[in-house]
């Protein structure tokens, strides 16, 4: 009963932290209409980054707020660079676009920091574990990352729905000519956004970090799963991301205690049933 | 594009087979391996141009038809002795066929963005399913030992351990696939899925069932996918999970565009290009993959229509120099004049 539990709470933290890749993705696509394959590597550059760092200044905190200003830029130069001419092209050339960012991300990261795996040790603060039984324990890092993610959860939503940012980007997501006709550079907010989505995507990396190791093409493997997170949610829906996340979390979790021969499948034959039933994602409009 | 200068792209084309009929009797070794290899994606991206540049249906996992394909061969094929073609062909096709089919049946229900990602992701199914099943190699792969025999009876038609042969092989299976291609997007069925391209609510005003058009050439263009894995299986003699892997399926999407979509030759001429580019930039710098990306880049921004765009232009262009200038101007003829 309590491996069950321990599973449960596995699967939630895995669960938010997908969350926190997913809802850039959905985000960008949603507001930006672009499909981004180039998150799982900002992902991969958060993970190297907070390594890099932390070895250099020795703290994993002040790594993490070194490490996302890096990150803002590097989106908002890309977006800059090459996204920006894509707004009125085919989803055909922002796939290809994009696939050829992680070419040159994959290599950049191959070049600055090798083919090795490294670990990020857990930041002493949080190196502890509560008790459950006498002998099964749940350590307080992954506590601190699920209750990380729900800050930001929270914090996103409060932007989106609350601030004067969040509405003009809600309104051009809606009618961009409609929104610069009223005076608003549309575009300087599209590459808010889409820095701010590398960001999440970068800081999910670094909190993930000390629990998963870091190593080359973990941009990519995150990057399949989110995908199936927002199909299943309903692209462009930030809380079809959510729960799209919670079910990967538990079917990826579960999938590995009980068929763990072909626990990588599970998700996607999860993703194929709830497809069966709504091809346009939970959350989706048609 | 008028005719006269697809005329002159048919000479271009013939010009250009020509050379590579001649190819094998001049080029080095190690060369008509990669000519080999450049065919054979040529086929696999004539396969998904069906999909992308005549049903309007963007994969992005295209390359498990092509991965599928190999492991099927492998599957079938004994360790010590070599498996008869008539067994191993059939066999490979249908079995992609199939797979197409299962997989298109929940796909071409959805499009745009959807049909990119959830292709996508039954795709990564069948990688991760090959990678960690450790009867088929896990993630090292499986070998082929032993070419599929071409025999009649006793009688040995083709041997295809002979590199030449092999050679010509793939070639004849290349023009096949193109002209078999051609044949089926000039019937009724090419342009109901041209139709579809266009505008798929007004083709299913008039009556179409799109679904299954569109469901059709999915099947049609996996089969044909697995024809380019099953030829591939046996000229690299192994077969890998990275042949189902997202990055092949990106790189076929690319040869595409590289070439020209809605052309079909201009695939065949990317999947040169491509390639060729590939091993060039793998002898200049083990980082490779940087200029690859910076490549696939520049032409995203600055070659939207592909080679088949520049011969097209540089072809109006030849033609327009040597008319005399009071003929009427150019007329259009879409896609059919090419070839």
């Amino acid at each position: 009963m309590m491996t069950f539990f321990i599973q449960l709470l596995n699967s939630i933290q895995y669960g938010f932290l997908l969350f926190l890749v997913a809802s850039g993705l959905t985000l960008v696509f949603g507001i930006m209409g672009i499909i981004n394959l180039a998150h799982g590597a900002f992902f991969m550059f958060g993970a190297y980054l907070v390594y890099w760092l932390t070895g250099v200044v020795d703290n994993y905190f002040v790594g993490i707020l070194l490490g996302l200003p890096i990150m803002l830029v590097m989106g908002y130069v890309i977006e800059r660079l090459a996204i920006a001419r894509l707004y009125q092209r085919d989803h055909l050339y922002q796939v290809l676009l994009t696939y050829g960012l992680i070419l040159i991300l994959n290599e950049l990261q191959k070049i600055l920091w090798g083919s090795d795996f490294y670990s990020v040790p857990v930041p002493a603060v949080l190196d502890g574990s509560i008790a459950l039984t006498e002998t099964q324990a749940y350590p307080v890092y992954r506590l601190f990352i699920s209750v990380v993610c729900m800050l930001v959860a929270a914090g996103m939503y409060v932007v989106i729905a609350r601030t004067r940012l969040g509405m003009i980007i809600r309104a051009g997501s809606v009618n961009r000519e409609m929104v610069q006709s009223l005076g608003i550079n549309i575009n300087r907010f599209y590459a808010i956004v889409f820095s701010a989505g590398a960001a999440l995507a970068a800081f999910a990396g670094m909190i993930g970090a000390p629990v998963s190791s870091v190593y080359p093409g973990m941009g990519d493997q995150i990057l399949i799963i989110s995908f199936v997170v927002v199909v299943i949610g309903g692209i462009g829906s930030v809380k079809g991301a959510f729960v799209g996340a919670m079910i990967i979390g538990l079917a990826d979790t579960f999938g590995k205690v009980l068929i763990p021969d072909f626990a990588s499948m599970a998700v996607y034959a999860t993703m194929a049933l709830i497809l069966m039933w709504r091809p346009q994602g939970l959350f989706g409009r048609a | 594009m008028n005719t006269r200068a697809s005329r002159l792209i048919r000479y271009f084309l013939i010009s250009n087979l020509l050379l590579l009929v001649a190819f094998p009797w001049v080029g080095e070794h190690f060369y008509v391996g990669l000519v080999m290899n450049m065919m054979i994606f040529g086929i696999l991206a004539m396969s998904l141009d069906l999909l992308i540049g005549y049903t309007g249906l963007v994969s992005l996992g295209h390359a498990a038809y092509y991965g599928l394909a190999g492991y099927l061969l492998a599957i079938i094929s004994p360790e010590s002795e070599a498996v008869s073609i008539w067994l191993a062909l059939p066999f490979c096709i249908l079995g992609t066929a199939l797979a197409a089919l299962i997989i298109g049946w929940f796909s071409v229900r959805t499009s745009g963005i959807y049909f990119i990602m959830i292709t996508l992701a039954f795709a990564q199914m069948l990688f991760y399913y090959f990678n960690e099943n450790t009867d088929l190699g896990g993630s090292d792969g499986i070998f082929i030992f032993f070419k599929p025999s071409v025999t009649l009876g006793s009688i040995t038609l083709l041997d295809l351990d002979n590199h030449i042969v092999f050679y010509y092989f793939i070639l004849v299976c290349m023009l096949l696939v193109y002209f078999l291609l051609r044949m089926l997007l000039a019937s009724p069925f090419g342009q109901v899925i041209q139709g579809i391209r266009a505008n798929e609510n007004r083709t299913r005003a008039l009556g179409y069932p799109t679904f299954y058009y569109k469901l059709v050439s999915f099947v049609i263009a996996g089969s044909i996918g697995g024809l380019a894995g099953f030829l591939e299986g046996m000229h690299g003699g192994i077969v890998s999970p990275g042949h189902l892997g997202w990055h092949e399926s990106g790189l076929i999407l690319m040869i595409v565009i590289l070439g020209g979509m809605g052309t079909l030759y201009g695939p065949i001429m990317g999947a040169f290009a491509m390639i060729f580019l590939q091993d060039w930039f793998q002898e200049i710098t083990v980082h490779w993959m940087l200029l690859m990306g910076v490549f696939v880049i520049a032409v995203v921004l600055f070659l939207p229509r592909g080679i088949a765009g520049l011969i097209e232009d540089l072809a109006a262009k030849l033609d327009k120099s040597v008319t005399d200038s009071n003929r009427p101007a150019t007329q259009k003829n879409g896609e059919s004049g090419d070839g």
